[in-house]
């Protein structure tokens, strides 16, 4: 079995988000970049997957869409322990632009599993992984929070409205992975960090798609009212306060 | 023309979440000066379908077929497609839930529709065609532009209200036909009896500062009393502490109650991610300078176990329990 992960490449969670051009454009100044968190996890899961000698995986590439100055975020995916990797090289202007581009990726290279996370952290979508499923006319499995290969099947977790379901569908499939998929995100240790130098980059030149969407500004969210407070020693106050200017108990 | 609008149902009932979607798809259709039509699939009474038309629906179409007992993507993209494409839908509102999630994407693909995914108003303009959505995980919104004739919108839980537009509903049910899943379901393991967190109107959190899972009751009691849903912050369920389907925030559930009580919980922009949306929150933390504070509208600084039997008593006082 060959894994693909698929990764996006997003300002660090703790980001001060700004914008520039007349809120056109995110302010990328002074930002520290990373591996979407759900694609780290995705990696994880996929590298547990190789580790366990019974699921019987041969390989775990990840694959991005994006200029040359998200290699280092690609060298990391590689130093936590992907055995190579691809890159797209264009901006990744929107969902549908990206996943056309890693169809192409994954038509020239067969892959049995392939999987993303449910949203990207900067644009939050939750779009991709099935965009490309159905480019290449391919099973999808969204909303997975398990994900186990037993004598060469996938069974799968997903999680439904109150509950969850555990499914099959024939590889090659592609899943969309949330919360459950792995505890904690993989670190790198040293001695990755070094086999990573080496560890090959694929890069692919991108096929002509138009985008269908475009971004033309952005605003911060309105400010919320300062919070009243109230002393500790009298919380029936607060009730009475929801009650009369929330309406909401 | 027509406005679509995707309506999931669970066993044949429709919830909130459906009248807020016909709601939206019906404002949107009545700004395009033309008609809704729903779509749901499976096995769905009369009675339960005519309930659209309370919120605006001029037309339900429910498709049935065994093959779509259960969610497989590629059927319920297919099965929507043909019923766009019979309708001339130009707009196709659908929930951004788990199986909204599932679909919409293949969708779009499938009509070459631009999607706008987690949309919380109505469309901005008609021409260009533009929605809000939230973007930068609550950190910001967007104004995006869907550039081709068919757009899809999802649309963001309790982003918007319920509104009455009573219609002379006609009621279709159609026969069809489905090729075989390839998605098998195996298994299903329901949690029966628990008010859904991403339904709930009122949701009561707890988070680190709870110290300990043998503290929960008074935080349970609280949410029952309120009729509320339970969540906690990511460390809580990590620890076990709670079960973690009630994990809010950036890597957990993106919830947006009317009214969200986070309780000893510090508020990281990463926790926050998951329930900016929400329309009241309320902090109740020992320490004043709490980053939840500064989203909170309404605090107390004091001692989680020492409030939270106090809250109890005033809210069973208030109920007359
Ligand atoms: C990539 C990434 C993704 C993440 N995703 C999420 C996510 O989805 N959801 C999430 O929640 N976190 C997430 N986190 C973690 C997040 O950064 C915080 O660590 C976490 O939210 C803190 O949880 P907490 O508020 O319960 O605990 P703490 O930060 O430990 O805060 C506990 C709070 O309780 C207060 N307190 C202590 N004792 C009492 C008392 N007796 N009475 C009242 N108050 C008391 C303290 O003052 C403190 O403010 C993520 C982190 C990363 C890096």
């Amino acid at each position: 079995m060959k894994i693909l992960v698929c990764i996006s490449h997003v300002p660090d969670t703790t980001t001060k988000v700004k914008f520039v051009e007349g809120n056109t454009k995110f302010d990328t100044n002074g930002v520290q970049w990373v591996i979407n968190p759900w694609d780290e996890l995705s990696l994880t899961r996929a590298l547990e997957l190789k580790d366990d000698a019974g699921a019987g995986v041969k390989s775990v590439t990840v694959a991005h869409v994006g200029n040359a100055t998200t290699e280092p975020t690609i060298r990391k995916a590689l130093a936590i322990g992907a055995d190579d990797a691809i890159r797209v090289n264009a901006e990744p202007v929107d969902a549908y632009f990206v996943a056309a581009q890693l169809a192409e990726v994954v038509k020239k290279e067969q892959f049995d599993i392939i999987m993303f996370g449910i949203e990207s952290s900067d644009y939050n979508n939750s779009a991709v992984g099935g965009m490309l499923a159905e480019f290449l006319n391919l099973p999808s499995v969204s909303a997975v929070s398990n994900l186990k290969i037993e004598n060469g099947k996938a069974a799968i977790t997903r999680e439904i409205d109150g509950g969850k379901e555990t499914v099959t569908v024939p590889t090659p499939f592609v899943a969309i992975v949330q919360k459950g998929i792995a505890k904690e995100p993989r670190i790198a240790a040293m001695r990755g960090i070094m086999m990573a130098r080496t560890k090959p980059i694929r890069v692919y030149e991108p096929i002509a798609i138009e985008p269908l969407t475009e971004y033309v500004e952005f605003e911060m969210p309105k400010p919320r009212a300062a919070c009243k407070f109230v002393d500790a020693e009298n919380p029936k106050e607060l009730i009475a306060l929801l009650q009369n200017e929330t309406k909401l108990i | 023309m027509t406005v679509l609008v995707y309506t999931e149902n669970w066993e044949g009932k429709f919830k909130k979440l459906s009248f807020e979607l016909v709601s939206y798809a019906s404002k949107v259709a009545e700004m395009m000066a033309t008609t809704t039509t729903a779509v749901t699939l499976g096995e769905v009474s009369d009675d339960e379908l005519k309930v659209l038309g309370k919120y605006g629906a001029d037309k339900v179409i429910c498709l049935k077929n065994e093959n779509l007992k259960n969610l497989d993507s590629q059927l319920y993209t297919n099965a929507i497609a043909q019923v766009a494409q019979a309708e001339g839908s130009k707009v196709i509102v659908i929930a951004n839930n788990n199986s909204g999630k599932a679909i919409a994407p293949r969708l779009s693909v499938k009509l070459k529709a631009a999607l706008g995914s987690g949309v919380s108003q109505l469309p901005l303009s008609l021409s260009p065609f533009t929605v809000y959505k939230r973007a930068f995980s609550g950190g910001a919104f967007a104004h995006v532009v869907l550039k081709t004739d068919t757009k899809i919108i999802t649309l963001a839980q309790n982003s918007f209200d319920v509104v009455e537009n009573i219609k002379d509903v006609k009621v279709e049910k159609v026969d069809i036909q489905v090729e075989a899943p390839q998605t098998a379901v195996k298994d299903v393991q329901k949690q029966s009896g628990k008010r859904l967190l991403t339904d709930a109107e009122i949701v009561v959190s707890g988070g680190r500062g709870m110290k300990s899972p043998d503290n929960w009751s008074p935080l349970v009691e609280l949410a029952e009393l309120l009729g509320a849903a339970t969540a906690c912050s990511r460390p809580v369920s990590d620890e076990g502490w709670r079960p973690p389907e009630e994990h809010a925030g950036q890597t957990g559930k993106i919830i947006a109650p009317n009214l969200y009580i986070a309780v000893g919980i510090s508020g990281a922009t990463q926790h926050i991610a998951g329930v900016s949306g929400s329309k009241y929150i309320v902090a109740i933390n020992n320490d004043k300078s709490a980053p939840i504070f500064e989203v909170a509208q309404y605090g107390i600084v004091g001692d989680a176990q020492k409030v939270l039997p106090k809250l109890v008593e005033a809210v069973k006082e208030l109920k007359g329990k």
